[in-house]
């Protein structure tokens, strides 16, 4: 594997090839983890570690997984995985885990990890896949820890839990916007998101599916 | 980097047999891999849920407050056995002032919407006043359901009565908002109507002639004393 090859896995899905913001996958747990950065942080880490995990185990076994039962097969080494990490939380992060409830398991169902299981590990070697896998999962990092600082700092006027704003209700200026705890506001902050990076990079803008043409009457008659 | 499944030949990977060895290896490897995880954690789980645990009773009562040595706080806590009107033994853990018990708290348990709620509930020396509700374990509906462990809501229970003037249970939780002066009533929560209904059934039981209520009768008469 070059160097250059190393680099576009990596480095590509941070922003050109985003998983949240480009191909719009794994939003349910970017809405459902956020309203705090400590649980989006260990949301995010264990992303990560099942997507490169899983890529690499699953490009080691990628020549002899039959074709037909090939998802499953997939399924079956990304679930383990997504065992392995939640049992790991319980034991080593036990609060935070509670608060992640169901979304550690949820993985499993995570668009971005299968994706890049049935997109790049079935066809690339093992140390490739690994970085792909990687990439992607710090991708959704970093989607996740901006709209996690966002709604924390501006929602309860905390970050990790300390204070940085003091609320009006304990003496402060500051007035918490409860709107950002809730789960809508993370859908305004990452199509906001969605808008800068298409702004700033004008390729990943889609073509309309449809254009409005002004027509006179008289040339359809 | 190119593919390089010529090594293999695309039928014999297709295979029948082929199909079975790789899903049974496959499976055995995961399984393995799982059940070590599980097995070698569950030592350091179970202490985990046990501090948690410990922890929610010392903060249902209002004596946690993060930082503080966990393990000497709880030792404060007197643990007590009394038997329950079918017989059962249950335990009440005590929060002496002195010679006096200041409050009592209760574990509870009980059917929510999908799942055994546990729980405890801390009564003041009246035998009468909540001091506070809180769940351990549960598996309600995140976002919905799960809204139980939510401060807010949890906060509501301190100072309310149990028991109406005629010494029945009467303590609910609602549908929708409960009117502010209420004594006995605590606010439903949005979209878990079942879950809030299934906290009443079981706070009532507890409280009850087959739960703690002859205790809680006690209690309160050995204090008016």
């Amino acid at each position: 594997m070059s160097d250059v090859d190393v680099r576009k896995v990596v480095i590509d899905p941070l922003v050109d090839n985003n998983p949240v913001t480009l191909q719009v996958l794994g939003i349910c747990s970017a809405l459902a983890v956020t309203t705090s950065l400590l649980p989006a942080l260990l949301m995010c880490v264990a992303l990560t570690s099942v997507a490169a995990l899983s890529t690499a185990a699953i490009s080691s076994i990628r020549n002899y997984i039959p074709n037909n039962i090939r998802i499953i097969v997939q399924m079956t080494v990304i679930a383990s995985f997504v065992i392995v990490v939640d049992q790991l939380l319980r034991a080593y992060a036990f609060e935070t885990s509670k608060q992640l409830s169901v979304f550690v398991g949820l993985i499993i169902t995570n668009c971005i990890v299968l994706g890049r299981a049935e997109a790049f590990a079935m066809k690339n070697g093992v140390g490739l896949s690994f970085l792909d896998g990687l990439g992607n999962g710090l991708g959704y990092s970093a989607i996740l820890i901006i709209v996690a600082t966002i709604r924390e700092l501006f929602g309860a006027g905390t970050l990790l839990g300390y204070r940085i704003l003091p609320l009006v209700s304990d003496g402060g200026w500051y007035e918490a916007n409860g709107l950002l705890l809730l789960p809508p506001s993370a859908f305004f902050i990452i199509g906001l998101l969605i808008w800068a990076i298409r702004s700033w990079k004008r390729a990943q803008a889609e073509q309309p599916d449809y254009r409005i043409h002004a027509v006179h009457r008289t040339e359809v008659l | 980097m190119p593919d390089d499944a010529s090594s293999t030949p695309k039928r014999s990977r297709d295979s029948i047999s082929n199909t079975l060895i790789v899903a049974i290896g496959v499976s055995f490897v995961c399984s393995i891999l799982v059940a070590s995880a599980a097995i070698l954690l569950k030592p350091r789980q179970l202490k985990n849920e046990e501090e948690f645990r410990q922890r929610i009773i010392l903060d249902v009562a209002g004596l946690y407050e993060p930082g503080v040595d966990l393990a000497s706080l709880y030792a404060s806590i007197e643990e007590r056995t009394i038997e329950l009107a079918s017989g059962e033994q249950a335990p009440v853990y005590l929060v002496m002032d002195g010679a006096r018990t200041e409050q009592v708290i209760l574990p509870i348990q009980g059917a929510g919407l999908w799942s055994t709620m546990y729980g405890y509930l801390a009564v003041e020396n009246d035998g009468n006043t909540v001091r506070g509700l809180r769940f351990y374990s549960h598996a309600e509906t995140p976002g919905l359901g799960d809204q139980v462990d939510k401060p807010t809501w949890r906060e509501q229970w301190q100072g309310k009565k149990l028991y109406g003037p005629d010494g029945a249970p009467r303590i609910e939780v609602v549908k929708g908002p409960a009117p502010d002066d209420s004594d006995y009533q605590i606010d439903g929560l949005a979209g878990a109507t079942l879950t809030g209904r299934g906290v009443s059934v079981f706070v009532r039981h507890w409280i009850g002639e087959q739960g703690y209520g002859p205790y809680l009768k006690t209690l309160g008469e050995e204090e008016s004393r």
